[in-house]
């Protein structure tokens, strides 16, 4: 065998070169959206972050000052009407879709899921509208905590089928074993060895609808006051943005930019833990 | 230990079916009680499947079925009205690829004293510790038990998945391929530990290391295309063969 001619060599190095060069250039355009819109948000918003913005309530117009508590408040409890509503559906779901993963009906709720999973936002707030908020004739947040609910369940069905999945078949086989019943097995080893997977994916589904503003327009509406009832409409910060943003105030243009920047830093946070917090104590070592 | 010898099993014109496929064809097998037997045979020879019956982890698979009997002790194994989740308490299983949880060191072998026994803090602490014993692991894990499974070698995964099996105190263990991914130093270890239990219980081993069946075992059968081709003494099996066959697969003929 003769060897290959040198030039050959050091082209085929060059377009390697080159190959390379180009992910990374396309890595940097993948992650530079985020960091231009932190940096816009933090030259424009962070001047008028203070303590007021999270403890005041939004003043009427004309006087200056105020703040977003009452947005803070109802981004809160939204997320956490569509949590308790959302976590269990989906989870349950996904377990089932795991464990029966070949039956008719298991294929029927894996297409729907992700049919819903791409459904346009509006059109999940138009539906709550419908038949939320229509027959009792008043706004609430518990339509809108449903509404951002209907949005995670299919990403947390989703996400929870993919890490029951990744469970490997030797360890509930071991459970079994021991003389464990399938349940027990299910809960104790399955579900608990999915957990830091199951709790990443119910934490991305949480950063995703704490800024849905498109379902919330016809179902918790907004509210300049403050409220605690799950009956009456109620604000978000993603709807005092828009409120604020699409007025003609200066003022109130600085408070939407802050409301971005606290809406951000709220995702990047929820993210963060998602990533860190979750890890297992006892994944990794050897294999 | 005292007492009546217990963890003698009986296969008596078993056969079984995955759907159509007939994986075994009328087995009858007496397997010694506290003796190591080594089943062998070539891949796909019914041997795993065999195992497998014993403690009915083919359970949960569709389309399953079985004729002729096993009985452990005397009692039928394949009965409708057996409790498979006792039965698998008085049978421990060690699985080719080790497969501790991704728990403690603690808290993988105190995993099935504390659904089946429901022991206090101190028996359980007990009980963990004379597991690791008889899996000659103590020393090496005492000080860490707190610490991840996923963090012992290879060698040390696979004695901890059989202190696992030993903490339920079963009479009977059997171990699918147990060697077949460790290292020989590692294997050594095992096979030692092998030779200790088998004192107090029946061990069943698939190996399709000849070397290991010959020098581990005290009896051997050898399964070729779903049949008990021949069963006995291991010296005399591996010196004397009766069949034609076992002769052949243990020159190395075929398999």
């Amino acid at each position: 065998m003769s060897r290959p001619p040198r030039r050959s060599i050091r082209g085929r190095r060059a377009r390697s070169a080159v190959m390379v060069g180009l992910t990374v250039v396309a890595s940097i355009l993948a992650t530079l959206p985020l960091l231009l819109i932190l940096g816009l948000l933090i030259q424009k918003g962070a001047s008028s972050l203070s303590w007021d913005f999270f403890t005041a309530m939004p003043k009427p117009v004309g006087e200056t000052g105020g703040g977003m508590a009452n947005a803070i408040l109802g981004t809160v409890m939204l997320i956490a009407i569509a949590s308790s509503i959302g976590l269990p559906v989906g989870i349950g779901a996904g377990l089932y879709l795991a464990e029966h993963r070949g039956t008719k009906f298991a294929f029927l709720v894996r297409f729907l899921s992700d049919v819903l999973n791409g459904l346009p936002s509006i059109v999940v707030g138009i539906f709550a509208w419908q038949f939320l908020v229509r027959p009792v004739k008043h706004f609430s947040a518990l339509a809108g905590g449903i509404a951002l609910a209907a949005m995670m369940i299919p990403l947390v069905t989703r996400t929870t089928e993919e890490m029951i999945r990744l469970v490997p078949a030797s360890l509930r086989e071991a459970a079994l074993a021991l003389g464990y019943p399938r349940w027990r097995t299910s809960l104790t080893i399955v579900l608990r060895t999915a957990l830091p997977g199951i709790v990443t994916g119910a934490l991305v589904a949480v950063a995703r609808i704490a800024g849905e503003t498109a379902p919330l327009l016809f179902t918790a509406f907004g509210n300049q006051f403050w409220s605690t009832s799950v009956n009456e409409p109620i604000s978000a910060l993603p709807i005092q943005i828009f409120t604020y943003a699409i007025s003609p105030y200066d003022e109130w243009h600085s408070l939407a930019w802050a409301g971005a920047l606290v809406l951000l830093a709220l995702v990047l946070v929820i993210s963060l833990v998602a990533r860190f917090a979750t890890r297992s104590r006892f994944r990794g070592g050897h294999d | 230990m005292s007492g009546t010898i217990t963890g003698a099993l009986s296969a008596d014109r078993y056969s079984f079916w995955y759907g159509e496929m007939q994986a075994l064809f009328d087995v009858t097998l007496d397997i010694a009680p506290r003796a190591i037997t080594a089943l062998i045979g070539p891949s796909g020879c019914g041997k795993s499947t065999f195992l497998r019956s014993i403690n009915r982890m083919h359970d949960l698979t569709p389309g399953v079925r079985t004729a002729g009997t096993l009985r452990l002790d005397g009692d039928d194994v394949l009965d409708r009205g057996v409790d498979v989740v006792q039965l698998r308490q008085r049978i421990g299983m060690v699985f080719q690829r080790w497969n501790p949880f991704p728990k403690s060191i603690y808290d993988n072998v105190a995993y099935g004293p504390r659904l089946n026994r429901k022991p206090s803090g101190d028996q359980l602490d007990d009980i963990v510790e004379q597991a690791l014993r008889r899996a000659a692991l103590w020393d090496e894990v005492k000080d860490r038990l707190r610490t991840s499974a996923l963090g012992l070698s290879g060698g040390q995964q696979q004695r901890l998945c059989i202190a696992r099996a030993l903490a339920n105190e079963p009479e009977v263990l059997l171990l699918d391929e147990p060697c077949s991914a460790l290292d020989p130093i590692a294997t050594q270890k095992v096979e030692e530990l092998l030779w200790e239990l088998k004192k107090d219980l029946t061990v069943l081993i698939v190996t399709h290391n000849l070397q290991q069946a010959a020098r581990l075992s005290d009896q051997t059968a050898f399964f070729y295309l779903g049949r008990l081709v021949e069963h006995g003494a291991t010296d005399q099996l591996f010196t004397a063969p009766r069949e034609e066959r076992t002769e052949s697969y243990i020159t190395g003929r075929f398999g």
